[in-house]
């Protein structure tokens, strides 16, 4: 499989961030970044080694996510999936005793490189947790704007960004009335749309997905997952899921773990209609797993 | 078993309800417009006075000590769940400040006695603030082993949430943890200085007691603990009977203490 050519623009802005020097936080320019010019972002996985304290939980793994495409993480439980995606923006470190080794690059940033701000790598990915994870002393308009407010970016229209991260993942026409109700009195399925807005609002490249689903209802499951085709407009996005059938509806490239190992990636089409290994084919017939 | 585990219950409420009994006894007939609005004057004969100083000592030495003991010890209760929870130095720290809860009261008393008192350090002997300290080092382990459990039920997916968001970890610490802890950490401390009010060993050599009343804290302070312990003594049974109309203040006062710990917690919701 070979990797797309990926603008290195985003690379270069980063690397000049003196550019627009607003907060003395804000290293990455955000405000250059945010600016869409259609190009999208891709992620490299490369030779990934995940462990927690002696336990290797991840045993070499390369991965490609493709721009503007869903990327899907499957696999039993225990297989490392997580993990992987949890590398991708450095929130595997967050945990005692873990630590990863390789390579994760965002277009030509090595997010891993030694002068690299780990608070800017989440910026540019951003992540919706398994459970909905509302700020429970926070309003629905808090919820959103906290990505803003706790990376202490100033924006002059955050009241605009609120809105617009809402009417994005469609939880604007239910919520609107309420803006200042606490945000834990949604419904589950709200709640994690209200992760996702939370999660968009801060204008991320790419947005990973641990089972944003397998909490959820089957009517919320589903607008969660319409919701992720049409995010995938603007970002790309890597999902973990336990559901295969999800996997098929919504990714564009499926991957199947095992055991801290990478099976296969291809199309999702041929993944599960035709897969290469063994494993594979045994897994998405359902004979284990 | 249901019936012997009742007896025991019963059994020990009965010290209880008579240590409230004799309070309201022999406190209420101490209690009167000038219980509140004088001060004792220590006359042999006629009017010993009220606890004007005591009730208001007890609040400025209580307060300075809350002043002291809550923010620091909200700090280390942090310290010890977002930076060090299970790291050497983190279980060194839990460790003492276990030591500490054990300590005896008037050993803090004694410490300031020799460290403070006897070297006049601030230009005076005794004084109130130096009470303070006694009871701020008595709260201190109080205040962070209750911050410490609270802080720990708030749920690390609020912090992998907000962490994720590419928020720094004080931020999160100021803007997550903080605010959703609040209500426990509020009840936590209340419980730690409804502790310390009722304590006579930290003031008995420290600040020392006195008649009038002050505002000074770098003064001698009369206080509602020291107040009793000095009234008891007395031969007059007036004064004797202030000595009870203090403490029945002082429970109240602690009572009143409790009661808002409860409101407030009452009122958190933790998700």
């Amino acid at each position: 499989m070979i990797p797309p050519e990926t603008t290195s623009k985003e690379t270069t802005d980063m690397s000049s961030a003196g550019g627009q020097p607003e907060q003395a936080e804000a290293a990455p320019d955000l405000a250059a970044l945010g600016i869409r010019d259609g190009a999208g972002h891709a992620v490299h996985v490369k030779d990934l080694h995940a462990y927690y304290g002696q336990l290797h939980s991840i045993k070499g793994i390369n991965l490609e996510c493709r721009a503007n495409q869903v990327t899907a993480l499957i696999g039993p439980s225990g297989s490392g999936k997580s993990t992987v995606i949890r590398c991708i923006n450095r929130m595997h470190e967050e945990i005692p005793g873990a630590r990863a080794e390789g390579s994760v690059t965002l277009d030509d940033l090595d997010v891993y490189g030694a002068g690299v701000d780990v608070t800017a790598v989440r910026r540019l990915i951003g992540m919706v947790f398994q459970k909905p994870n509302p700020f429970p002393t926070m309003s629905i308009f808090d919820n959103v704007a906290a990505g803003l407010k706790l990376t202490g970016t100033r924006s002059d229209n955050l009241r605009e960004r609120v809105h617009k991260s809402l009417r994005a993942v469609g939880l604007w026409n239910e919520v609107k009335n309420r803006l200042n109700e606490p945000g834990i009195g949604l419904s589950g399925g709200q709640q994690q749309r209200l992760c996702i807005a939370r999660a968009v609002a801060v204008e991320p490249e790419v947005i990973l997905m641990d089972e944003p689903a397998s909490a959820l209802d089957p009517i919320s499951t589903l607008k969660v997952e319409e919701l992720i085709d049409e995010l995938k407009d603007r970002y790309t996005i890597v999902i973990v899921t336990h559901n295969m059938q999800q996997a098929a509806r919504v990714a564009n490239s499926t991957a199947f773990m095992l055991d801290g190992e990478l099976i296969e990636h291809g199309p999702t089409n041929d993944i599960f209609t035709n897969p290469k290994d063994e494993r594979t084919e045994r897994y998405v017939t359902g004979k284990f797993g | 078993m249901r019936g012997l585990l009742l007896v025991g219950t019963l059994i020990a409420l009965i010290p209880l309800l008579l240590v409230i009994y004799y309070l309201l006894h022999k406190g209420l007939g101490a209690l009167s417009g000038s219980f509140f609005s004088s001060d004792p004057n220590g006359n042999f004969f006629g009017d010993p006075g009220g606890t004007r100083s005591a009730i208001f000592g007890t609040l400025e030495i209580v307060g300075l000590a809350t002043l002291i003991s809550v923010p620091i010890g909200i700090g280390v209760a942090l310290y010890l769940t977002e930076y060090g929870r299970d790291s050497r130095f983190g279980n060194a720290i839990r460790y003492f400040v276990d030591v500490m809860t054990g300590v005896p009261s008037i050993v803090f008393g004694l410490f300031i006695y020799i460290s403070l008192v006897l070297g006049h350090v601030g230009g005076s002997g005794f004084a109130g603030w130096k009470g303070s300290i006694a009871l701020a080092l008595l709260m201190l382990p109080i205040v962070t082993r209750s911050a410490e459990v609270v802080l720990l039920l708030v749920p690390d997916s609020l912090r992998e949430a907000a962490l994720a968001l590419g928020a720094p970890r004080w931020r999160v610490v100021m803007r997550v943890v903080l605010p959703t802890a609040t209500p426990g950490l509020v009840t936590g401390s209340l419980l730690a200085v409804a502790r310390g009010m009722g304590e006579t060993a930290p003031l008995l050599f420290t600040t020392a007691g006195a008649f009038a009343l002050t505002g000074s804290l770098n003064a001698q302070m009369n206080a509602l603990p020291l107040q009793i312990y000095n009234d008891i003594l007395s031969p007059r049974s007036v004064v004797i009977q202030r000595a009870w109309g203090a403490a029945l203040t002082l429970v109240a006062l602690v009572l009143i203490l409790n009661l808002i710990a409860r409101l407030v917690s009452r009122r958190s919701r933790m998700a």
